[in-house]
């Protein structure tokens, strides 16, 4: 029933997209405008945007990084909310922008996690999704243990209608990806993606959800390489999916 | 400095390569799986019976970083006591120099064997080494050590150093190599717990009755009183401190805390983050030498070792913190696949890949690679109790790494550098990605090349997309 009080303005988001969404997921920030347009948000992607500057950060190369954060905080000027679908490049603008000086510090309260803007800046957690498929979730590390998102994701995924969500033995531990890992240290890294794997078919789930495509690239590689039965899908993906518009 | 430091461990291959070797071994896997997985369980469990926690590794946290920076000063106090109530204190810039001064102390007690109480610091400078070079025979009296040290094999975890050893294995090893070093093993030694310990033990005794010198580190000095503390589990240490008549300490100097009521919080923190204990079952404490009881000759061997070259680093220097838990170890998952040796060091896992580099520079294949040893997943600094942000330091020392430019470090500033201007340049950026969508059906799933290669061994390449998400964008909201 609506009321007399004048609605509520619309809100305005960046889509922070991320550059290995742009270039090899982009499916991950369609599934997001879709969910953040189906709760009535307005969604902009300045085209500025390209890499935040992790890879290159976290591989120790600061100077090279510089340029990126200076682009980065840049493009998403004006934006009072900057919302992207990966938890490790928000961390890398939370907590390492400020040690670049200038006007980096300034994104860092700005930028939300899709499930901590959803959850938390939204108020939602039922997002009107349909997905009926068994679901085990691996909380990436940079979300669980950077931006502490605890029980956002698994809130959100025990909302979508049809969707059975199975526990991920050893949820916690790395999927081994971790970057320049995976070719630094590419045999512990398989390994430790091996057992990740091990841990997601053990659960029956037919689908392994993330929140960082980046870790889905490691672990999805992983399980086609294996002609696995198990699919490394984006969280966003599924928060997409509907009973008009379903995953496929 | 590599060829005083840890003599054992020259020469090692870098992290990767050691590693790959690790990986493959399935009972060294299976071993440490089991042995990290309960210990880590045991740790979470006795952490959150404290209410407290937060504020109790935040106040250890203080008390480190407090100490280090006022830490000549509380090094000179602590010199000042120890030689009041007894005690000899000796200086050691290196490893090479507290050998010599270990080696010149023994001698002149004209003894040729001592027993050691398990100590990081000695194993650290190569003392068992370098005393059985002089002629002098080192006897590890902890277990594990002891495990180590019969086995001819190294240490791969601080807290237990035979961590990648089975219980099968540990039989072997004494039935073959106890008789050469002293008392055999009983004849048909099981590889139940009870029966290795009692082996151990009888082992043992006949060393401790008959040591005239023992040799220690420190989990803590206290500078008001100049006390020395231990924390052990097995009793061990407690002989070796108490029986001979000569005792030699050798401590790294961020090992110093200033007042007694420092150790309120570490002897909280410490056992349940090692061992996940409440409390550890031997805590000795000593101040000097007394005339009643105890050794009438004690010596404190203050070891730098590259310490004061970590301390000068703003960022590395939060490695000084540590108490040497091991809680890190256990709850890696890198340490965890590939064992303790890879580390090329007696400090292994996180705090060692951050520890290492610092005390022993990045020259070696093996140092320069150990910061690269980390997926960066902060598991670590979750539970370290003195809060170290391994993952910050890793970071820091990779841009050490990378600037000194060997290694191929220059060529792949070259790539990042080329990498990084097209990704500053949207235009070239969105015409790369537009190619490389175009021509996806030739895109094989392996490639050849650095870094295509080492992806591309154990995991398919992702199918790219029809186009990137900003020509979807445009074509669609714009």
């Amino acid at each position: 029933m609506r009321t007399e009080e004048p609605e509520d303005p619309v809100m305005r988001v960046a889509l922070f997209v991320t550059c290995v969404n742009d270039a090899v997921f982009p499916a991950t920030g369609v599934a997001t405008v879709r969910v953040l347009e189906r709760l009535g948000v307005e969604v902009d992607f300045p085209a500025a945007q390209t890499c935040c500057g992790q890879p290159q950060f976290n591989t120790g190369y600061r100077a090279e990084t510089a340029p990126l954060v200076r682009r980065t905080v840049r493009a998403f000027e004006g934006y009072a909310y900057v919302v992207t679908p990966s938890g490790s490049c928000a961390a890398m603008v939370r907590h390492h922008y400020a040690s670049f000086g200038g006007e980096a510090a300034g994104l860092a309260p700005r930028v939300y996690e899709l499930t901590e803007f959803l959850v938390d800046v939204l108020g939602v957690t039922d997002v009107g999704a349909y997905f009926p498929h068994r679901v085990t979730y691996h909380p990436s590390c940079h979300g669980l243990r950077l931006l502490g998102l605890g029980e956002r994701p698994r809130r959100l995924l025990e909302a979508v209608k049809g969707l059975e969500l199975v526990e991920l033995p050893g949820a916690e531990e790395c999927c081994g990806f971790g970057g320049t890992f995976a070719v630094k240290n590419p045999d512990v890294s398989a390994a430790m993606g091996a057992d990740k794997i091990a841990n997601a078919l053990s659960t029956g789930a037919e689908v392994l959800c993330g929140a960082d495509n980046s870790c889905l690239l490691h672990v999805g590689g992983m399980l086609t390489r294996q002609g696995a039965p198990l699919r490394a899908v984006h969280l966003a993906d599924i928060l997409a999916s509907t009973e008009e518009e379903p995953w496929r | 400095m590599s060829d005083t430091f840890g003599g054992t461990f020259v020469g090692m291959p870098a992290f990767p390569e050691a590693a790959r070797a690790a990986v493959g071994d399935a009972t060294l896997r299976a071993n440490l799986r089991h042995a990290t997985h309960t210990i880590r369980d045991k740790r979470a469990r006795a952490v959150a019976e404290l209410d407290d926690w937060a504020e109790l590794r935040q106040a250890g946290k203080e008390i480190k970083d407090r100490t280090l920076r006022h830490l000549a000063d509380h090094l000179l106090r602590l010199e000042e006591a120890v030689t009041a109530a007894g005690g000899t204190v000796h200086w050691a810039a290196d490893a090479a120099e507290a050998n010599r001064i270990v080696t010149g102390l023994v001698r002149a007690t004209g003894e040729t064997e001592v027993v050691k109480v398990k100590s990081m610091a000695t194993q650290e400078i190569g003392l068992n080494e370098h005393l059985a070079a002089e002629g002098i025979a080192a006897y590890e009296t902890d277990l594990a050590e002891l495990i180590v040290q019969l086995g001819e094999d190294r240490p791969s975890h601080i807290l237990v150093p035979a961590i990648h050893r089975n219980r099968g294995e540990i039989r072997d090893i004494f039935r073959e190599k106890m008789g050469s070093w002293g008392r055999p093993a009983p004849e048909g030694l099981s590889d139940t717990p009870a029966d290795l310990a009692e082996a151990a033990r009888l082992h043992l005794r006949e060393k401790f009755l008959r040591a005239k010198v023992g040799i220690s580190g420190a989990n803590f000095m206290v500078a008001e009183t100049g006390t020395l503390v231990v924390v052990e589990s097995e009793g061990n240490g407690r002989m070796c401190l108490t029986l001979p008549e000569t005792l030699i300490s050798v401590v790294g100097v961020e090992k110093v805390v200033p007042t007694w009521r420092d150790l309120e919080v570490f002897l909280q923190t410490l056992p349940r983050s090692s061992t996940a204990e409440r409390m550890n079952p031997y805590t000795s404490m000593w101040t000097g030498t007394s005339d009643d009881d105890g050794p009438s000759d004690f010596h404190l061997v203050l070891l730098d070792n590259g310490r004061t070259d970590a301390l000068a680093d703003e960022v590395g220097r939060q490695a000084l913190r540590c108490i040497r838990c091991s809680a890190c170890l256990n709850v890696c998952p890198v340490y965890e696949r590939a064992g303790g040796h890879a580390y090329g060091s007696v400090y292994p896992g996180p705090i060692g890949a951050i520890l290492t580099p610092q005390l022993r520079g990045t020259v070696s294949e093996v140092d320069a690679s150990l910061p690269y040893a980390s997926s960066l997943c902060g598991a670590c600094y979750e539970v370290c109790p003195v809060a170290i942000d391994i993952p910050k330091v890793l970071v820091h020392l990779r841009e050490r790494v990378a600037a000194e430019g060997g290694r191929g470090h220059r060529l792949e500033r070259a790539a990042i550098k080329a990498s990084s201007w097209v990704l500053d340049h949207p235009t070239a950026l969105a015409a790369g990605e537009r190619i490389a969508s175009a021509t996806r059906a030739l895109h094989p799933k392996r490639l050849p090349g650095p870094g295509a290669r080492q992806w591309s061994e154990h995991r398919n390449l992702p199918e790219l997309p029809a186009e990137p998400f900003r020509d979807w964008w445009k074509r669609n909201r714009r």
